[in-house]
């Protein structure tokens, strides 16, 4: 892959709390257009990866490039300037509960691109639209939504300014399996129309599958294995297998589990 | 650990804590300068610190002015009927208005900022808002801190009339003084420094009261009950902090 293919390039990032290094140097590429799945267990620091690449966690050491260019270091304004190309779906979808739907679809064209009400009303109704969702659910309130269509709301959000980067923290965590199908196929469907560069986390496996051009596995700070969604089965790696088949015994010991056959 | 370790451990968090909330102040308090300014924010702010408050800060000045009239009647020794409204409005204007006015939105506001701006930061809406290219401080902060230390002037000028009414109330209905005594000892006496002293302090406890609650809401961690704690500690906060500067701030103003 050369250089001026990639997208996102991520060189020894390190990010700790205290004495708790979550992220030991973690190095990724993400070429234009494609999308990368980062699994690994709870705990090993996939939300605190994604966080440091939206510029809500300050890096400890390394360097997060987009286009070649060092957001590591970047705050505020600059910081808010590159926030403008991309796009994220929350976990917890974290819809503003103050405002109707169809606002929450609209903050940025209202807010940070200063479009009219009427211009950015249509656009958010659009993108409903595009996530299935009927123009009438624009007029609720999130409070009134499910947790499918919640999720569908913030990926309609995410997508409203036609990003170049999207990022996609536990899609499909909490729903139920047709729903999470669903999902997936939006955003399998919805990237490719915007032909987005993509960072999802997650640890459903079906979603990574669904979704991914590549998926990287991280494991306690460090990126452990990478490759094409048809070669996890023959990964190689022990780590990666125990995970894919979520086994409970092999290298992966939780600390939980340790202590309690201790105690035993 | 001893006792000279624990109290110096303690100094030094407080010390701590009072410095980052002044850098917090600072940064809410000045960076609506600088723009964008979300006016619908700072509008709704307004209407629901201000116009909501209304009610509960009417009620507190009225009973207040009517408990207090009939105080001083009692413990007045000669010419009640002069020095009752003089005393009234004095205390009323200086003093209790701003500072119950103060406490009453001490307790209905900034448990509320705390709570919605903690709810905020714990279900991901405040990183929500970074993601989306808007400064959290100029969309949830600036227009809070603006909002009540604009409205909670205006509330106190409401709560004077409105005190001094209820004085009104008592001493004319329940103990009988002319009225034309009560308007014009009252406006002889009172001056314009003391209604503006009393505002110019209204609108400091307005900026304390939402810095604090704004603070431990975006400062809040851990779910529900980081939530809660991040209210208590709001609504303790804002009280004591009114009650500090209106010391601090009386000691200035009063020649003594």
């Amino acid at each position: 892959m050369t250089r001026d293919l990639k997208k996102i390039s991520i060189h020894g990032l390190n990010k700790a709390f205290g004495d708790n290094h979550v992220l030991r140097g973690v190095n990724l590429d993400v070429a234009k257009g494609q999308s990368l799945v980062v699994i690994g267990g709870s705990g090993t620091g996939k939300s605190v990866l994604i966080k440091c690449l939206l510029g809500l966690l300050k890096v400890d050491k390394g360097a997060i490039e987009i286009d070649g260019v060092n957001i590591a270091r970047q705050t505020g304004g600059d910081r808010r300037l590159m926030a403008r190309q991309s796009g994220m779906l929350f976990q917890s979808s974290a819809l503003f509960d103050s405002l109707k739907v169809w606002e929450n679809v609209a903050f940025r064209l209202i807010y940070a691109e200063k479009k009219s009400h009427k211009q950015a009303r249509e656009k958010a109704l659009d993108c409903l639209a595009q996530v299935g969702l009927a123009p009438e659910v624009g007029d609720l309130s999130p409070a009134e939504l499910s947790g499918g269509m919640q999720k569908r709301v913030g990926l309609a959000r995410a997508i409203a300014a036609d990003p170049e980067i999207l990022f996609f923290d536990e899609p499909t965590t909490g729903l139920d399996p047709i729903m999470a199908d669903i999902i997936n196929n939006l955003i399998v469907d919805r990237v490719k129309a915007l032909g987005a560069t993509t960072v999802s986390i997650t640890h459903d496996m079906a979603s990574a599958r669904k979704i991914a051009d590549e998926i990287a596995m991280l494991y306690q700070g460090q990126i452990i294995w990478r490759g094409k969604p048809d070669d996890i089965e023959h990964s190689g790696n022990p780590m990666v297998d125990q995970f894919v088949h979520g086994r409970a015994e092999g290298p992966i010991q939780m600390q939980v589990r340790r202590d309690f056959i201790s105690k035993k | 650990m001893n006792v000279v370790t624990a109290t110096g451990r303690l100094t030094l968090d407080a010390i701590g804590e009072i410095g980052r909330i002044a850098n917090f102040a600072g940064r809410g308090g000045t960076t609506w300068f600088f723009g964008p300014f979300y006016w619908r924010a700072f509008f709704d702010a307004l209407a629901r610190i201000g116009y909501a408050s209304l009610p509960v800060v009417g009620l507190t000045a009225i009973f207040t002015g009517a408990a207090l009239a009939l105080n001083i009647y009692e413990g007045a020794l000669f010419n009640v009927e002069a020095f009752l409204p003089q005393i009234l409005g004095v205390s009323i204007v200086r003093e209790l208005g701003p500072v119950l006015a103060a406490l009453m939105v001490a307790g209905r506001c900034s448990s509320a900022m705390a709570a919605e701006i903690g709810t905020m930061r714990v279900t991901e809406q405040i990183d929500a808002l970074s993601t989306l290219s808007v400064d959290p401080f100029k969309y949830l902060i600036a227009p809070r801190i603006l909002a009540t230390t604009l409205a909670l002037p205006l509330l106190v000028l409401t709560a004077d009339i409105i005190g001094v009414y209820g004085g009104y109330l008592v001493s004319v209905y329940a103990l009988g003084f002319e009225p034309t005594h009560y308007v014009t000892n009252l406006v002889d006496f009172l001056s314009v420094d003391d209604v503006t002293s009393g505002l110019v302090k209204a609108a400091v406890f307005g900026f304390l009261i939402s810095v604090m609650g704004c603070y431990y809401g975006f400062k809040s961690r851990g779910g529900a009950g980081g939530v809660g704690s991040a209210t208590r500690t709001a609504v303790v906060a804002a009280a004591v902090s009114v009650l500090a500067s209106n010391y601090l701030m009386t000691s200035l103003m009063v020649e003594v």
